[in-house]
């Protein structure tokens, strides 16, 4: 080969990577940036610099700051419930059974499917009029017929039912992860472990879940970046409400900027995400060339 | 101290298969160092295992300490097991790794820690308690992982081919150390090996295995000089014993018993052959002649001669000289069954 097209070659090799993350990435990050600091609005004709005066009225917004500690309150508790959900099934899973794979395939299903229709159907199954879960608690005689619960519609009862919708749509790909993980362990250490004279619950966790840390440290900051930056389930099975009880703050980052129009402070809103982001990124980035040096 | 015995014990991996185990009896003695040695796939290790309670037997009993342990977990069998990988817990300290079997038995810490220091300075290691496993040399892994076991005084050591991961020149070294450790000690040991230099060594007595089965028990000498059927004749010494097949039966004798005549004692009734060899190998300490006998019922059978290199006699390729070998080291198998039968006149 010769020597120029040896030294074009490269860069156009990874040319369309580069730009696929300028156009859709970069630009779109810079352009919040800008409009954060903007005062632009849906169909506004110029851009005026305000400073950082979108910030201030951001902060002072007690919708925002609810939306803040909603958005801690869902990704936390969705993720210590994906993380003990996924560690059991994968539990139950790695070892061989009849009728394993098809259980795996079953589990995985539900993150296969597309979270929109998924969320659709809970969104039926939750209905305050024709909720299959009331009909069962009705026939069950657990709840009175004329006022069953309300699982979208009260306020408590609806971030719990976000919470585990979103439990339900994470849960296949931690168990993915974390099963992996088990299965990356030589066989002769738990053994010797058992030889060593601990039992189910020592090997557990002072053996296989320490040795799995990495990894189990990767599943749960990816999940915790998914988490924080979607709004599909709030936004199809709630739209945040009742009563903004369900507000995020990708949600509300969307329904100020997009719906409301509003795209200064639904940049600003935005722009929110990014230290914690950068935090997440950062600590993954560290446990997974840790899990690669043990 | 404890003695192991198993009864009829065998394992089917699947069930109607060949055995990975079959029929196996087998009782140690206090105290005793016993070598399982079998090439790979005789189930050896599996026969190891299932002692340990990693495996559960398909049929048969398992006594240790004169109780059925079948039914037992590993851990209520209260023996120890050094594995061919070593196993040792890659998230813990040197400290952590030994101390573990005490944890687990809820050991309160002061005596854990005298446990530790106690068996960490038999083995050497007591400088490296700190260190993670993987900052170890293969030698002092091993050291470790033996340290995890004698640390809670088991009444039973096994020892899956504990050498295999060490490079040759630390093995040697390695393997008298832990037979002297064993010696010490005085814990009944059983050990899988596939070398049988290995097994030769360290063993008060060896079980040769092949294919699931049991073909020889016995002391060192026993098994070298008196091996029970052809596969143990063959599987003991390098180079094997040399095989000669007759008409009626199969003659074995070994290379280092196809002497020039005159070293043999004045007097002892030998076998004297002709032999031609075609090439030689030096080894240093020894030589190791390849050829064929000639005359009588041997002739045109391959044999391999072996002599010490101090030996001053010299042979050219294809001539032949006058060999001999003392009747008593001549062996006779049954031809069908390999197995040792009564001596008979050769001609």
């Amino acid at each position: 080969m010769s020597g120029a097209r040896q030294r074009w070659l490269g860069p156009a090799m990874f040319l369309p990577a580069i730009l696929y993350v300028l156009a859709l990435v970069a630009v779109p990050f810079l352009l919040a940036f800008l409009y954060s600091l903007g005062d632009v609005k849906v169909g506004s004709q110029g851009y005026h610099f305000v400073g950082l005066r979108n910030f201030q009225s951001v902060l002072q917004s007690p919708t925002f700051l609810r939306a803040l500690s909603n958005s801690f309150v869902f990704t936390v508790s969705s993720q210590v419930l994906v993380l003990i959900g996924a560690t059991l099934l994968a539990l139950v899973l790695k070892d061989a059974f009849r009728g394993r794979r098809a259980i795996r395939f079953l589990i995985l299903l539900s993150w296969v499917a597309p979270v929109s229709i998924g969320s659709i159907g809970w969104k039926w199954i939750l209905d305050s009029l024709y909720s299959v879960i009331n009909w069962v608690l009705i026939q069950l005689h657990l709840v009175k017929e004329f006022s069953p619960p309300m699982w979208l519609g009260e306020p408590r009862l609806a971030m719990i039912s976000v919470i585990l919708v979103h439990t339900w749509h994470m849960l296949p790909f931690a168990t993915v992860i974390i099963l992996a993980g088990w299965t990356a362990i030589p066989k002769d250490i738990p053994e010797a472990a058992e030889v060593d004279g601990a039992g189910f619950f020592r090997r557990m966790f002072q053996i296989e879940i320490p040795m799995m840390l990495p990894i189990i440290n990767v599943a749960v900051l990816f999940g915790v970046v998914f988490t924080f930056t979607d709004m599909t389930v709030i936004y199809i099975l709630t739209r945040g409400g009742p009563y903004d009880t369900t507000q995020v703050v990708p949600s509300l980052a969307f329904f100020t900027g997009v719906l409301g129009g509003d795209l200064a402070e639904g940049a600003a809103i935005s722009i929110f995400l990014v230290p914690l982001l950068v935090v997440a990124a950062w600590l993954m980035l560290r446990s997974a060339h840790r899990a690669e040096v043990t | 101290m404890a003695i192991v015995q198993t009864r009829a014990l065998t394992k089917l991996f699947r069930q109607g298969q060949v055995g990975a185990v079959v029929n196996v009896d087998l009782e140690s003695r206090e105290g005793e160092f016993l070598v399982l040695l079998g090439p790979s796939g005789s189930g050896k290790t599996t026969l190891l295992r299932m002692i340990a309670g990693l495996e559960e037997p398909t049929s048969g009993e398992i006594f240790i300490g004169g109780i059925v342990v079948n039914d037992l977990t590993p851990r209520q069998r209260r023996i120890a097991m050094v594995f061919q990988s070593y196993a040792l817990y890659p998230h813990l300290t040197v400290l952590g790794n030994i101390e573990f079997p005490l944890k687990a038995r809820r050991m309160p810490k002061p005596q854990r820690r005298e446990k530790v220091q106690w068996a960490a300075d038999l083995l050497g290691i007591g400088q490296l308690l700190a260190r993670k496993p993987r900052e170890l040399s293969g030698g002092e892994r091993q050291r470790v992982a033996l340290a995890r076991a004698i640390v809670r005084e088991p009444s039973l050591f096994l020892l899956d081919e504990p050498l295999s991961n060490l490079d040759a020149k630390l093995r040697a070294s390695a393997r008298e150390e832990l037979e002297q450790f064993q010696k010490r000690i005085g814990t009944t040991t059983i050990y899988v090996t596939h070398d049988q230099v290995e097994a030769m060594a360290m063993g008060d007595r060896i079980v040769v295995m092949n294919y699931g089965s049991v073909r020889q028990i016995g002391t060192p000498a026993e098994v070298y000089d008196d091996p029970a059927d052809t596969f143990v004749a063959t599987f003991l010494g390098s180079p094997p014993m040399n095989l000669i097949e007759l008409p009626d039966a199969i003659v074995g004798f070994r290379p280092e018993h196809l002497h020039v005549p005159g070293a043999l004692r004045p007097g002892e009734p030998a076998l004297l052959v002709r032999f031609r060899p075609s090439h030689e190998e030096y080894l240093g300490a020894e030589r190791i002649l390849y050829g064929r006998l000639e005359g009588g019922s041997f002739d045109g059978k391959k044999a391999v001669a072996r002599m010490s290199s101090t030996l001053a006699e010299r042979f050219t390729p294809d001539a032949a000289y006058d060999f001999a070998i003392a009747e008593k080291d001549v062996k006779f198998f049954d031809r069908e069954k390999g197995t040792r039968t009564s001596r008979r006149p050769v001609a």
